[in-house]
């Protein structure tokens, strides 16, 4: 569903990303880890065309995304994204949040995106804080309500940039459980996080990358019985052992 | 038994008051109007001075520089006495508003510039990734939370234009100034006057700006 080809960026002269290939198979879960700066938030980002690429190419369902003729907002609304930050709007309530992309884009009426709204609000266990404001929610409660907007446009897949990485432990798994459900319904998702308690249950592979390269790209067991690079052994060795 | 109290002859404003009220009254509608306005000129020129496009950009900033150099008597001088000159006869009422708009449209858009660079990345960011066009993220995610943010200070720039609508004056209008001048020079009472209008204005403009301090306090809270 996701094809990466050969992708590589530049930041001016700095090169962030470096013949970046693989793929996300309709239904696949793959998780994405590597050290901070590696150029893992970049790559996701080409993903929806958030961020520009200067080549290789990237399709997301048959369309290209690096082609100027593509409608990126249309592309945009059909794969979800999830952010560090949560980035809910802080000016608007959460069912305005919910709502706001459902209209605006998709031309759903109130009535409809409302419905669709709470249901998915019910399903990350936040339907009682509809009325409230951003700021009155925990980070876990946030980005819970950020999931459920993504998931509100009916995405073709999701896409997490370190979702737990911003928040408090106690409240990393109540976001870790809601995409373990996504997982198990047969959601394809790309998800840059060092949760290996997450990698071990749900991916199918797990990409390493470092300094702007795909340096590992292998199945979850052969990842984590034993990783060719060295490089990957010794990221693994630190993140599990503190 | 003398009317007389804090300097001002209050029977002499008394006598007067309908045309006092009505001066006032157009300071406040030219205030307001030319505030709605340049307020959505200053978005527009706000977005075009932040914009990916360099003629754009251009355009917005000689605007802006271009505004911020000039005296406000000028551009009214301008707009009233020589665009008639062009074939355009706007009259005094429509040729001030126009003046007071453009002219302040240039301070707004600083102002709203500053408050949409204060808006994180990832806001854009998350309200592109839901699909929403670069306008749309402007109008319901950016701007919103931008003008919010900024409120106290366009509030207080616009007790700025509220005083500097005095200007009028020079060109005839009987705004609140100029109907203080109208009956100063009709009854001879120069200095009960001005010092009436000097009332005024602060009666108007002191308790806004206090008003204005606690709003922006409670603003940086909210934020
Ligand atoms: N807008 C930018 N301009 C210049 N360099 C950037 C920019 N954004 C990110 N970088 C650099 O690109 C590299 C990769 O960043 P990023 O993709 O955020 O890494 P990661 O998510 O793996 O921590 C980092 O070295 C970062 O400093
Ligand atoms: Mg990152």
């Amino acid at each position: 569903m996701i094809e990466i080809n050969k992708v590589s960026k530049w930041y001016g002269e700095f090169q962030v990303l470096t013949d970046c290939s693989t793929s996300v198979a309709k239904g696949e879960v793959v998780v994405v880890c590597g050290p901070s700066g590696s150029g893992k938030s970049t790559l996701i980002k080409c993903v929806n065309g958030l961020e520009p690429f200067q080549s290789g190419t990237i399709s997301v369902e048959g369309t290209s995304v690096g082609d100027p003729k593509t409608n990126l907002p249309k592309l945009r609304a059909r794969v979800g994204m999830v952010f560090q930050n949560f980035e809910l709007f802080p000016h608007l309530s959460i069912t305005e949040n919910l709502c706001l992309a459902q209209e605006k884009v998709l031309g759903r009426n109130h009535d409809e995106a409302m419905e669709k709204g709470l249901k998915l609000l019910d399903r990350v266990g936040l339907k009682a804080h509809a009325g409230k404001f951003p700021g009155q929610l925990s980070g876990g409660q946030q980005q819970r309500v950020a999931i459920a907007r993504a998931l509100a446009m009916d995405p073709i897949a999701m896409l997490f940039d370190e979702p737990t990485s911003a928040l408090d432990p106690e409240m990393v798994n109540e976001v870790l459980d809601v995409m373990v459900q996504l997982a198990k319904e047969g959601m394809t998702m790309m998800c840059v996080t060092h949760e290996m308690g997450f990698a071990r249950k749900v991916a199918n592979r797990v990409i390493f990358m470092d300094r702007g390269s795909i340096v590992e790209d292998a199945h979850k067991d052969e990842f984590f019985g034993q990783p060719r690079s060295e490089r990957a052994q010794a990221f693994l060795s630190k993140i599990l052992h503190h | 038994m003398s009317s007389h109290f804090l300097g001002v002859d209050w029977q002499l404003v008394a006598d007067n008051h309908e045309l006092l009220l009505g001066g006032l009254r157009y300071s406040l509608t030219l205030t307001a109007s030319s505030m709605a306005f340049g307020i959505v000129l200053g978005c527009v020129l706000a977005l075009m001075r932040l914009a990916d496009n360099a003629l754009l950009r251009n355009i917005a900033a000689s605007y802006v520089n271009l505004f911020r150099s000039i005296p406000l008597v000028l551009v009214i001088f301008w707009f009233y006495f020589l665009l008639p000159f062009f074939g355009f006869k706007l009259g005094p009422d429509k040729s001030v508003f126009i003046t007071f708009a453009i002219f302040e449209a240039a301070y707004y858009c600083e102002i709203i510039r500053a408050g949409i660079q204060s808006i994180s990345r990832g806001q854009v960011g998350a309200a592109q990734a839901l699909g929403l066009t670069y306008a749309q993220s402007m109008r319901y995610v950016i701007l919103p939370q931008a003008l919010r943010n900024m409120l106290p200070l366009l509030l207080l720039q616009t007790l700025v234009l509220f005083q500097d609508t005095s200007l009028v004056t020079i060109i005839g209008i009987k705004d609140f100034m100029g109907s203080n001048v109208v009956v100063a020079s009709n009854n001879g009472a120069l200095k009960e006057m001005y010092t009436f209008a000097a009332l005024g204005y602060f009666c108007v403009c002191f308790p806004l700006s206090m008003a204005l301090k606690k709003l922006h306090k409670r603003i940086a809270v909210i934020r």
